[in-house]
């Protein structure tokens, strides 16, 4: 089988849910054949395919759109809503907040809200202060809520399948980064459980925590180090929540050393927690603090100097993970 | 006003009784302090819910707020499940977890209750499209009061709705009041329902008292979502009798407003509307003391009922509860 990218990933994996299930349909900006297949073209080719009842061109309207994605999921649907980027969700905080992420409680069980809503962001594309924000700890800190955000192609389409098929509310963040990137063809039905994390690379000396497209730069990191003699174990934790506790729990044991690392700010972020769990439970097996790299606590910047300085690079990885060594 | 056949009128009667009565217990029973809960009081508002519940079928969709308790127990949630969810018991309807506040009751139709102003407006739309995708003719009303059509919601779902043309009726109960807020103090176009025509959609306004009004207007509203011919947004004229919710301050309602409103006060109009159709004192009483028992029962019920226990904290938060 050949290559694929994130984008074409994320197409088949609703194309296949949509084909599979007639519950399954698609809502947003944009989204439609008229309107070129969204954004990002990850709804190319649907409208085509089943007719503007199943891929819905909404207005702008955040709120009408999750808004309406609870009640067909309330319904028995399995609603698909694109909020076009992750700093817009600030609109609709209230649906998915008080609704999307508590009817099943609320409702003592009677009701649930299989939803998902897709939404882009990540830094680095020069959009500035109000379109590149990474939100997920907004999201990970409501019980209720599954968060997703998947660092290569393959799990991208494996993770939406099975974002799909969850009968919960997910959040399914997508780096605009990330769209082009290219992995081996998983083949048709692939699916990618949610909640479990990948090893994404083998190591001994420190493993560091990380998702999405910072993925990347941990694995260019490692492979450098180990020419150097360090062995760095990276976690794609794939879920952000709940997260796979076992398998970083594990790894950290096996490592002693921890390190988290996100493009959203550092302050209050999943790092935070992770890091937090880990000195809970792991005291006896660590030979040093978790530490914990984020982006800068500031708005992203639009001047692309600025906005690298932002961003988490690979020499801040370099050196947290050899300071963590007692190498630095 | 085209009349209502006696059947009908029988089950709007019933149904505005129920609501009634229930209100009245509630209120008895904060009063006496054998319950302590928060409760929205429906005194004034009872015929608007029970005429519009009347003119759904049992399978249609309903999304109500905190003063929900007349689309509740108008569309016909058991009295036994209502108070035990009200009372915050294990045998309520959300096993006790959501309270006044948020009643669900899919068996019924009632699918959500929010506490969050005008956020129900989108949830509407969206049990609508769920029908028009798959054709399953159901008509889905949402109800809200006047102080939500000012928020943001309500006018991105009127468009949305009116857009796709969505099977779903915008009931706003105007009772004069947001919280503290008078009418003419939150909202400076005359009406809510003349909002309609900015979205190209079809708006009414009707005397909530007035049982021939009320239950037309909502039948009328029914059969166009059914029949594939759009949304509606009506406007029920009314009055919350009341403070905002049980013993909130209302001294800033107006007494010579209260008491003008009081003539108008829907429960005797409708009483004397059923004499005028030959039912008799007899059998309208006879109605009312079969309500009462039931809600009396009801409420013993309730009352004994085990609360939710502890493991429950972690049970519906996901569908896989944690090892
Ligand atoms: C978004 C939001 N803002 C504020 C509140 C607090 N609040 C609860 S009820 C209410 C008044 C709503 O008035 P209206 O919509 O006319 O409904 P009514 O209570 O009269 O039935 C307010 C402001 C809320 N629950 N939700």
């Amino acid at each position: 089988m050949g290559e694929i990218t994130m984008a074409q990933a994320l197409n088949r994996a609703i194309d296949e849910a949509m084909a599979e299930d007639s519950g399954v349909f698609c809502l947003g900006e944009d989204v439609g054949a008229k309107q070129g297949g969204g954004v990002f073209k990850v709804t190319a080719g649907l409208t085509e395919k089943y007719g503007e009842h199943r891929i819905r061109a909404t207005p702008i309207s955040e709120t009408a759109i999750v808004g309406a994605a609870v009640g067909a999921a309330l319904a028995g649907q399995r609603p698909i809503a694109e909020i076009m980027l992750m700093n817009f969700v600030g609109v609709c905080m209230d649906q998915i907040v008080n609704h999307a992420a508590k009817l099943r409680f609320m409702s003592g069980g009677q009701t649930n809200v299989p939803l998902v809503i897709r939404t882009t962001t990540g830094v680095g594309v020069g959009f500035g202060g109000q379109h590149s924000d990474m939100l997920e700890a907004w999201f990970a800190h409501v019980a209720g809520l599954h968060v997703v955000t998947p660092s290569n192609a393959a799990d991208a389409q494996g993770l939406m399948r099975a974002s799909i098929d969850c009968n919960d509310p997910v959040i399914f963040i997508e780096n605009i980064l990330c769209y082009g990137l290219k992995s081996q063809d998983p083949g048709p039905g692939y699916r990618v459980p949610l909640g479990k994390a990948a090893v994404a690379r083998e190591g001994s000396d420190i493993s560091v925590i990380t998702y999405g497209r910072t993925v990347l730069d941990a694995l260019a990191v490692a492979s450098e180090l180990a020419n150097e003699g360090i062995s760095v174990e990276v976690i794609d934790l794939r879920s952000i929540a709940p997260y796979d506790e076992e398998t970083v729990l594990a790894s950290v044991r096996k490592t002693g050393r921890a390190l988290t690392l996100h493009e959203a700010v550092r302050p209050f972020g999943t790092g935070a927690e992770i890091a937090a769990n880990i000195q809970e439970k792991c005291w006896d097996s660590l030979k040093g603090p978790v530490r914990r790299i984020g982006g800068t606590f500031s708005p992203v910047p639009f001047a692309s100097v600025l906005e690298q300085a932002w961003i988490p690079n690979k020499q801040q990885i370099v050196d947290q993970i050899k300071a963590s060594m007692g190498r630095g | 006003m085209a009349d209502i056949d006696r059947d009908t009128l029988l089950d709007i009667y019933t149904r505005t009784m129920k609501v009634n009565r229930t209100d009245e217990k509630f209120r008895s029973l904060l009063m006496q302090g054998k319950v302590a809960v928060m409760y929205y009081c429906v005194r004034g508002q009872e015929l608007v819910s029970a005429a519009a519940m009347t003119a759904l079928r049992d399978e249609d969709y309903v999304v109500c707020t905190y003063r929900g308790q007349g689309e509740q127990t108008a569309k016909g949630i058991p009295a036994e499940k209502w108070w035990a969810e009200c009372l915050g018991k294990v045998t309520g309807t959300c096993k006790g977890k959501g309270g006044t506040m948020h009643i669900t009751h899919p068996e019924k139709g009632i699918m959500v209750t929010t506490g969050v102003v005008g956020s129900g407006l989108p949830i509407a739309n969206g049990l609508a499209m769920a029908s028009q995708n798959t054709g399953d003719g159901k008509v889905t009303m949402v109800s809200f009061g006047d102080g939500a059509a000012n928020i943001g919601a309500f006018h991105e779902a009127l468009n949305m709705a009116q857009l796709y043309k969505l099977p779903v009726v915008f009931l706003c109960q105007n009772n004069r009041y947001g919280e503290h807020t008078a009418f003419a103090d939150h909202t400076q176009s005359e009406s809510i329902y003349g909002r309609a025509a900015g979205y190209g959609m079809k708006g009414v306004r009707v005397d909530g008292n007035d049982v021939f009004a009320m239950y037309h207007a909502a039948k009328d509203a029914v059969d166009r979502a059914r029949a594939g011919e759009g949304p509606t947004l009506i406007e029920a004229m009314c009055y919350r009798m009341m403070g905002h919710f049980f013993g909130a301050d209302f001294s800033y309602m107006p007494k010579e407003h209260l008491a003008e409103m009081q003539r108008e006060d829907p429960l005797p109009k409708l009483r004397a509307v059923m004499l005028e159709h030959q039912f008799t004192e007899v059998e309208l009483d006879a109605i009312v003391a079969g309500i009462d028992a039931e809600i009396d029962e009801a409420v013993a019920k309730a009352l004994a009922a085990d609360p939710p226990g502890p493991e429950e904290l972690q049970i519906d938060v996901f569908e896989k509860v944690p090892a």
